[in-house]
């Protein structure tokens, strides 16, 4: 089964300490979403609040509907799958997944074949009657899963439960969890501080912090057209660069920078319309640069950068660019396999417009 | 080289000595229950099972025996029972003061038997509660009550919640999580604590004789046996009471020590 979400201006407030500022959110049926965000950020308190283990301070949590805001656990559509499994030590797998089922007043037999269904679903069935210390930690997390899945819930909560594993495991289990997603069509809200992770499973991801939610989206429109500075700079490597509108209209603004001057078409101000006199921050993701202004489509020139340092990492070079007109930061670039780049050598900067996003400046960001 | 051997030899001299020292006492009572003879004194006589028989022909002492078991067994379980639900709740839940309950739960460990033997006394007096076994029983539970809730206390982690939660999200009520998840992942402490108390239940002797009257437990026929003076007969029972508490705390080793090994 599956059921919609809903998040209606929910805040917590332990003492003097917000944990969760007026956070709103609907998720769709079936979506498999993600909390992402620094630790402190609040998304670990939001799923406890749709899990049931805390209550909002204020607002409202409905599920396909019906308002749960004070529901205990027990009562709601939803399970929840722990950081540490918190799987039943003394009881074997098979136990284990069965238990909900077992609350829920299914006879023996019946709720041993449920059980041994789902721990075939984590490809576990043989490992039945093993008890949880026999098992690997992927192993563990996969009986969690199916014991969370066991009771059929309408979504699924999930805290970091990748986080305790080395990272080959967690890049393959990051697929299995999908997989599993996609077949059952249960809602996912799942927690993690790894963009890498969020993007690999997210069909949404949320990006949280201090609090607040500061991007909402799919994983794309989440790294290439990022709605904040901190959202811009959690999903990965960018370069900020300050600068002014000089003049706007409904379509395009023309914006000044130390680098130069560019036009940029109106819909890549993702958090406001550009006014004229406008201070804001430029974001260039690092592969977006060009070396070379022959490159596919056309391209604002950026002046020139000296390179001051690269490293060959496989897909890409990466190097640091220190712009020749002004002494600003050293900008980071990922120049392609086939750039043969020395160190001290002047090279031409250049970016395609549509991948330049301006946000409003903020202090921090100058 | 000298030096080393002759430190080795001392130490183990010393170890040899402790053990002695420890365990004479007792080697000397149970060579004696066979003694053939009137008199568990030097020297002994010969080997001689007649002082066993005498004992299991007593009926008074068998009595006695039965009703040592039957206070200990109950009195553990229900030692254990409260200590478990007093644990839980001080482990599990905010209540107010809880540092005082958790003192007030451990004071009596502090007090000596024969001062809570005197008051329960003068409480059952006072409530006309005639004394009997079961008074026994009430001050045995007194005395491993603090006991079982220090032991299961301990044992109760913080690791622990996050699984008694998720019994609870999957549908289990307070009952079902305290009786399916809690008390089997705290069975080596709950085991170790009922088989502790068992022993000292089964050795008790002040609360026992001041609080009991027509039926006796052990310890106290013994006490009655040994006014009309020293027998072998006495020896004899006194090793059989030594037996139960061996027995018993093998029991503890490989119930619990077992366990823990293999988890």
């Amino acid at each position: 089964m599956t059921a919609s979400v809903s998040i209606e201006n929910v805040s917590k407030i332990f003492g003097a300490f917000t944990a969760l500022d007026n956070v709103s959110l609907d998720i769709r049926a079936g979506e498999f979403i993600v909390l992402l965000g620094p630790s402190g950020c609040g998304k670990t308190t939001l799923l406890s609040i749709l899990g049931g283990f805390q209550s909002p301070s204020a607002g409202r949590v409905t599920i396909a509907g019906k308002d749960m805001t004070y529901v205990a656990p027990a009562k709601r559509p939803t399970t929840t799958m722990f950081q540490d499994y918190a799987l039943f030590p003394h009881m074997r797998l098979v136990d284990n997944v069965g238990f909900g089922l077992r609350m829920r007043g299914l006879a023996k037999a019946e709720r041993d074949e449920k059980a041994l269904g789902f721990l075939d679903l984590v490809g576990l069935k043989a490992s039945a009657g093993k008890r949880p210390h026999e098992l690997s930690g992927g192993q563990r997390q996969r009986v969690a899963l199916a014991r969370a899945l066991a009771v059929d819930p309408d979504v699924l909560l999930l805290d970091e439960p990748l986080g305790a594993l080395d990272l080959k495991l967690r890049r393959q289990m990051q697929d299995e969890l999908k997989a599993i997603q996609k077949r059952v069509g249960t809602t996912f809200v799942h927690v993690t501080h790894d963009q890498e992770e969020a993007m690999a499973i997210a069909d949404r991801i949320v990006v949280m912090n201090q609090g607040r939610i500061e991007d909402f989206g799919p994983p794309s429109e989440i790294y290439m057209r990022p709605r904040s500075l901190f959202s811009a700079g959690f999903m990965g490597e960018v370069n900020f660069v300050s600068g002014r509108v000089a003049a706007a209209d409904a379509s395009s603004a023309h914006v000044e920078t130390p680098l130069g001057s560019l036009a940029l078409p109106a819909k890549n101000f993702t958090a406001s319309a550009p006014k004229a006199g406008d201070r804001i921050t430029l974001t260039i993701r690092p592969e977006h640069f060009r070396a070379d202004d022959k490159a596919e489509g056309p391209t604002v020139a950026l002046g020139e950068a000296r390179v001051a340092g690269s490293a060959f990492f496989g897909t890409h070079y990466r190097c640091h660019l220190q712009p020749c007109a002004t002494d600003t930061r050293a900008l980071v670039a990922h120049l392609p396999q086939s750039a043969s780049v020395r160190e001290g050598e002047i090279v031409p900067l250049a970016v395609r417009a549509s991948d330049v996003v301006a946000l409003p400046a903020s202090g921090g960001h100058a | 080289m000298l030096r080393n051997m002759s430190a080795s030899v001392l130490s183990w001299a010393y170890l040899a000595l402790v053990y002695a020292f420890i365990f004479l006492p007792v080697a000397v009572l149970v060579l004696f229950s066979f003694q053939d003879g009137r008199l568990p004194v030097p020297p002994f006589n010969g080997f001689s099972l007649q002082w066993y028989e005498a004992v299991f022909a007593d009926r008074k002492l068998m009595a006695a025996l039965g009703n040592s078991m039957v206070v200990a067994l109950v009195s553990s379980t229900i030692s254990v029972l409260l200590g478990f639900l007093a644990a839980y709740a001080l482990g599990r839940y905010k209540l107010p003061g809880s540092a005082l309950q958790r003192g007030l739960l451990i004071a009596p460990m502090t007090v000596s038997y024969l001062i809570i033997a005197l008051g329960l006394l003068s409480l059952m007096n006072a409530l006309h509660i005639p004394l009997s076994l079961m008074t026994v029983g009430i001050g045995h539970v007194v005395i491993n009550l603090p006991l079982c809730f220090a032991i299961i206390y301990a044992s109760m982690g913080d690791h622990h919640i996050n699984i008694e939660r998720a019994a609870r999200d999957l549908g289990a009520n307070d009952f079902k999580v305290m009786t399916l998840v809690t008390a089997p992942m705290l069975m080596p402490s709950i085991l170790a604590a009922f088989f502790l108390s068992v022993t000292f239940s089964w050795d008790e002797f002040i609360i026992a004789f001041l609080l009991s009257r027509f039926d006796v437990t052990l310890p106290v026929e013994i006490w009655s046996l040994l006014r009309s003076g020293l027998n072998p007969k006495t020896n004899a029972i006194g090793s059989l009471v030594f037996l139960a508490s061996v027995a018993v705390l093998l029991i503890l080793e490989f119930s619990l020590f077992g366990r823990t090994k293999k988890q």
